[in-house]
């Protein structure tokens, strides 16, 4: 039976504690007192998968079962969440495979030959025919990628764009032509976090810039409180009136997926246990682990990480109404990352790993690891922050000068020209945002090559705004000092030094709490 | 007799006989230094329109340095007569009257040697106010010397007197600093290429290098044309502070500019395969070198769009790679020292005292020495841009 999440507070009997630091991880001795939230173990798996997607696409909530809304001569379109979930990838088959097959199956049987697939990447970059192969397997890209029938999302390609319409806030609604003149369009969600899912997946994976600025936008973002709680997320209010708009032109079949914190599994299992239970086995790998990576070259060692695939169980599977669908999706999401904690700290502590969902087969650029440590886990919580109003934040992460020309041009340029001249998200946002969304190369590049779209670091710059606002110091622990005062933070060798910089805004001895992820929780922080 | 700084080897001998790659303290202080401090002969101002001047302050220019150095193309030595005074930065106080200047009036000086000077026909560069383009510098009763500073007959602002003609003088204001006016010949300079560059209202424009050149041509752009952004090449700190306040938009780190240019002007950029260069596809309508090496040329016209126009300010190394030329069909053009009647209508002095007085200009002039400090004061102009200095001047009344 899987346990729920826990939270420790250091004393004298606690050894060292893992802090995933990019691509490694730490043992680190915390002070006294520090309470740690770790994540809930697995949940138990669904035992036989293929017969939890039947049930879900036969008995559907508040919607006709799915052999029911296919006939020959409909236009039918699969949408599916892109190479950002899950993280890490997960070993095949992938959970969207087995869904679409599903479907295809219910759709062959129901005489329907004009189906297409559509990668819903927003303005992610393009996933290459390998990267498309391995989420839709090998059958399904074999039938469809050769004619064209299986693509990405395009979002810079005018001629198959809808607008179709606006919002009572007067929000443009304007997604993928093919989808929108679709006569069902089915989506197929992988939910690893509860930001996920819901109408975020066909309002905002399937939409233009057009659409996307309205709530991808500083003022949202800082608003956005709990990306992990649609009811409390500005983004998330802004994506359900244009779901509004959207479903009321478009019969959409929603199918959303929960994963297990299965992640790591074989001689890194150690990284998902808690420490003090580690057995001598765990103790060696982990010893031999730390070693290896050590002594590794960079590229090496980049290479073990990126190569990681995770076990994940499905803990459910759901469709039918999104609304509804995305309810069940939530319950089943919390019930596997919710750990309790009480109050906030002075100190929050974070360890930021070698993955984000923007990084996938490629490298974590500056503004990507603060993004994945002050957008993406600071935010892991529901209530409040776990850290107070003015408190500190200390993060773990390298942060190397490096950039991936083939899918981050844009972001080089954002860090050389933008945070040089500020890193106030609302100024770089009124200066800086439309000339990036414009820019021809970039959009090219978004279009032919591997390029996420130009104004993809203002959304990973905003995304960390509500961060910015909240704490009031941020400090990185072993980080390259350069990359981190352009960003506007400060870096510290040791977590004393860290401390010891926070020291005049939260004291000599502040209470500290430091997440424990991944794998991937959420405080629930009362 | 009076004390000044001499070049007495030919540029060209020297260049033949340097060492190769000597910092130039070494060269200065070794035992192939071309330049001496000397008591020498006061040059004469006997015919009609000339007179003698004593300098106040002498700058040292980019090509002074190059002439020291060694670096300067052997083209120069041609247009030189040995042994000569360096220094044609000058403010100084007229010694003698100069038909309608008295004497005590504070001029500083456009050192070309035109046919005026020289007694000779007008040529025709001349006749039409392109003074700097004169034909006649070898001729005529003056020694050869394309300016004041290169011939044997004048002296130069590098020594105690010097001797020029009303042609080439300029009262400057009472109210303005010597500081500011011995700037005053390097800015008609930056003045000539800034009206040459053509630069149409709103276009974009790349001044690769922050020296006094760059620095000034930044300026003059900003005041005299109605140039769009004005992005500047500056690799210090201190460049790059005042590349802003003259009037930049922009200012890139040398390694930056392709990236820079790409952002600003929503280019394409292409990278070649084998010798790794780079490319746009787009750029800026007009680019500036104030540089001279061939990093710098190669780099400007690799980032200018296709039909515009390139301004070679600095003494271009050899060896920039043409192609972009005839493949992006550049309009590629030089500026040189500067011309009595601009595109403007005016003597680019006139316009540069003009801009001379209202600039931010305060601290420009960043170390005085005095003539038997030469050594330092070369050393200091050449690392400047390092040391946060725009422009070193000779004090040399203080010598
Ligand atoms: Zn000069
Ligand atoms: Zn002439």
């Amino acid at each position: 039976m899987a346990r729920p999440g826990f939270v420790l507070e250091v004393d004298d009997r606690t050894p060292p504690l893992i802090v995933h630091n990019g691509e490694g991880f730490l043992l680190e001795r915390f002070p006294l007192g520090t309470r740690v939230v770790y994540p809930p173990e697995a949940l138990p798996a669904v035992r036989d998968v293929d017969e939890a997607i039947q049930n879900a696409l036969l008995n559907p909530i508040e919607s006709e079962p799915l052999p029911e809304l296919l006939r020959p001569g409909m236009r039918l379109t699969i949408a599916f969440d892109d190479i950002s979930l899950p993280l890490p990838p997960m070993k095949k088959p992938d959970i969207r495979q087995r869904v679409i097959e599903a479907v295809l199956e219910l759709a062959a049987q129901a005489g329907v030959d004009d189906v297409e697939l559509i990668s819903a990447n927003a303005l992610h970059r393009r996933l290459t025919p390998n990267e498309l192969r391995d989420i839709v397997g090998e059958r399904v890209f074999r039938s469809f990628f050769p004619d064209g029938k299986l693509y990405n999302f395009d979002a810079e390609d005018r001629d198959n764009l809808t607008h179709l319409g606006q919002t009572r806030h007067g929000e443009d609604v304007e997604i993928s032509k093919r989808a929108a003149e679709s006569d069902l369009l089915v989506y197929v969600n992988v939910n690893l976090v509860a930001m996920d899912g819901g109408h975020k997946s066909t309002s905002i994976g399937l939409a233009s810039y057009k659409s996307l600025k309205h709530h991808h936008n500083s003022q949202t973002m800082i608003h956005s409180r709990s990306f992990m709680d649609h009811k409390a997320s500005k983004m998330h209010h802004s994506a359900w009136r244009m779901g509004e708009v959207l479903t009321e032109h478009v019969k959409v079949f929603q199918i959303e997926t929960t994963l297990s914190n299965d992640i790591f599994g074989g001689p890194i299992e150690f990284l998902q246990k808690r420490e003090w239970e580690w057995s001598l086995k765990d103790q060696a790998s982990m010893l031999g682990t730390k070693r290896a990576l050590a002594a590794a070259p960079a590229k090496v060692r980049h290479k073990i990480f990126t190569d990681v695939r995770a076990n994940y169980g499905l803990t459910g599977v759901n469709a039918g109404a999104i609304e509804p669908v995305h309810e069940k999706t939530l319950e089943m999401v919390h019930r596997q990352h919710l750990v309790e904690v009480q109050g906030q700290a002075d100190v929050g502590v974070i360890g930021v790993p070698y993955l984000g969902p923007y990084n996938v087969n490629s490298v974590m650029n500056p503004i990507l690891a603060a993004c994945m440590g002050m957008g993406y886990h600071f935010n892991s919580y529901r209530g409040n922050p776990i850290v107070r109003k003015d408190g500190a934040l200390i993060l773990y992460h390298p942060v190397p000068y490096e950039f991936s020309q083939l899918h981050h041009p844009s972001y080089v340029d954002f860090f050389e020209e933008v945070l040089a001249e500020s890193t106030d998200p609302a100024t770089i946002e009124a200066k800086f945002e439309k000339q990036y969304a414009e820019d021809p190369w970039y959009i090219h590049l978004y279009r032919t090559s591997y390029a996420y779209h130009g104004v993809h670091p203002f959304y990973m710059w905003y995304w960390i705004s509500h961060c910015l606002d909240h704490c009031g110091d941020v400090v990185w622990v072993g980080a390259n000092r350069k990359t981190v005062e352009r960003m506007g933070f400060r870096s510290a060798s040791t977590l004393q030094d860290a401390l010891e910089m926070v020291s005049h805004s939260v004291g000599r001895s502040p209470s500290i709490t430091y997440l424990h992820n991944p794998p991937h929780l959420i405080a629930d922080v009362r | 007799m009076m004390l000044a700084l001499e070049m007495y080897r030919s540029p060209a001998k020297y260049l033949a006989a340097k060492a190769v790659g000597g910092r130039i303290p070494g060269v200065l202080t070794g035992p192939a230094a071309p330049l001496r401090l000397v008591t020498i002969n006061e040059p004469k101002a006997e015919r009609e329109g000339w007179a003698r001047i004593r300098p106040i302050l002498s700058g040292i220019c980019g090509s002074d340095l190059g002439m020291v150095t060694g670096s300067t193309k052997l083209y120069f030595s041609a247009v030189v007569s040995m042994p000569f005074v360096p220094g044609h930065e000058i403010v100084g106080e007229l010694l003698d009257d100069c038909e309608d200047l008295p004497k005590g009036t504070r001029v500083v000086m456009d050192s070309v040697l035109t046919c005026a000077a020289r007694g000779v026909e007008p040529c025709e560069g001349c006749v039409s106010g392109n003074t700097n383009r004169c034909d006649r510098i070898t001729v005529g009763h003056v020694a050869p010397g394309l300016q004041t500073g290169f011939c044997r007959d004048t002296g130069g602002g590098w020594g105690n007197l010097v001797v020029a003609h009303r042609s080439q003088l300029y009262a400057v204001p009472d109210g303005m600093s010597d500081e500011r006016a011995v700037l005053v010949e390097p800015l008609a300079g930056a003045v000539h290429a800034a009206l040459r560059a053509k630069v149409q209202p709103g276009q974009s424009v790349l001044v690769s290098g922050a020296g006094a050149v760059g620095l000034f041509t930044t300026l003059a752009l900003r005041e005299l044309t109605q140039a769009g952004r004005i992005t500047v090449v500056a690799k210090h700190a201190k460049q790059r502070e005042l590349a802003r306040a003259f009037g930049a938009s922009d200012v890139v780190a040398p390694d930056e500019v392709f990236r820079g240019v790409r952002r600003s002007t929503g280019a394409f950029r292409l990278k070649q395969d084998f010798s790794g260069g780079e490319f746009l596809l787009g750029g800026v309508d007009v680019a500036v070198d104030a540089v001279g090496s061939k990093n710098s040329i190669d780099t400007v016209l690799r980032v200018t769009k296709a039909g515009g126009r390139v301004v070679l300010s600095g003494m271009p190394a050899s060896g920039a790679d043409l192609s972009p030329v005839w493949f992006r069909e550049l309009e590629v053009t030089g500026t040189y020292a500067s011309a009595r009647e601009e595109p403007n209508g005016r003597p680019a002095f006139e316009t540069a005292l003009e801009l001379a007085g209202r600039a931010p200009l305060d601290g420009i002039v960043g170390a005085r020495y005095p003539l038997y400090r030469w050594r330092e004061a070369l050393d200091h102009a050449h690392s400047a841009g390092r040391l946060g200095t725009v422009k070193v001047a000779f004090d040399v009344r203080a010598s």
